[in-house]
């Protein structure tokens, strides 16, 4: 499998190390009155589809960067790659 | 510096660096460089820019990219990351001197001994290193600079002149087992 590093290019998916669904990027808010269960959800509630599917993944042998790679889960067809630091400050963080 | 008893050993444990030739493929130890890495703080980008250009006489390279300039080196190793390098005869203290130069605006970490360098030069560069690592080595250019793996080591590749003239930084602790992969594919293609 190929990703198509924004930086870099296309790169082989050796160097890059897998780590899960793009939602672990939207850590709740601890101080939130709902964290008990915002938490609960996060840790464990994943969606688990067949078919597109946006997931983290860390070019370790590269330059160290997270990415956020949309995948189709029954294909491996990659259709869109992104800086995952891109991604967060689109959700309104700040890095 | 002061005298003292210690004498230096190059990462391959001998008193002057390696050089093989196999074919038309000369692969040269080199001791000679200082380096230090460079790490942006949060936010100073435009500052430590401010401070190294006028010292560096251009800007950092860009993702992927090297800088060769007078006598100072420069590749990009990640998002707001680069690796200097300069003769370590003129730089000893490296880390210490680039540090003074980009003061609050970037970390700075002496790398010098955690390198093994090998120079390959050659007429065709491209079959040894299709060999050893699964970069599109035919699309390298003059100036392109990426960390890639070779077998199980992360190693810098920096293309000098595009398939005739590579630098290959590896892992110091890894430094024989680096020369014998080189050595092998070198073998192999001549």
């Amino acid at each position: 499998m190929i990703i198509n590093h924004p930086l870099l290019g296309p790169r082989d998916a050796q160097e890059f190390v897998y780590l899960g669904d793009a939602n672990l990027i939207d850590r709740p808010d601890p101080s939130s009155s709902t964290a008990l269960d915002d938490f609960h959800d996060y840790l464990y509630l994943r969606d688990n589809p067949a078919g597109s599917h946006r997931e983290l993944w860390f070019h370790e042998q590269g330059d160290r960067s997270w990415l956020v790679v949309t995948r189709d889960t029954t294909t491996h067809e990659i259709t869109h790659v992104e800086l995952a630091s891109e991604y967060a400050k689109r959700q309104g963080r700040d890095r | 510096m002061s005298d003292h008893p210690l004498a230096p050993l190059t990462a391959l444990a001998r008193d002057t660096p390696v050089v093989e030739k196999i074919g038309g493929i000369t692969i040269t130890e080199n001791p000679d460089l200082a380096i230090a890495s460079l790490a942006v703080r949060h936010g100073r980008e435009l500052d430590l820019q401010t401070l190294l250009t006028p010292v560096l006489g251009e800007d950092l390279p860009g993702p992927g990219r090297a800088a060769f300039l007078e006598d100072t080196a420069a590749i990009w190793t990640g998002i707001g990351q680069w690796f200097l390098m300069s003769p370590v005869a003129k730089h000893p203290d490296y880390a210490w001197d680039m540090k003074y130069i980009v003061k609050d605006t970037a970390s700075v970490t002496e790398q010098t001994d955690g390198w093994v360098i090998f120079d390959v030069i050659g007429d065709s560069l491209s079959p040894l290193l299709e060999r050893i690592c699964n970069l599109n080595v035919n699309a390298m250019s003059d100036g392109d600079a990426t960390r890639c793996l070779i077998e199980h080591l992360g190693c810098l590749i920096i293309c000098r002149e595009s398939g005739r003239n590579i630098s290959i930084f590896g892992p110091r602790s890894s430094a024989a087992s680096l020369h014998h992969i080189l050595v092998t594919a070198a073998k192999s293609v001549a």
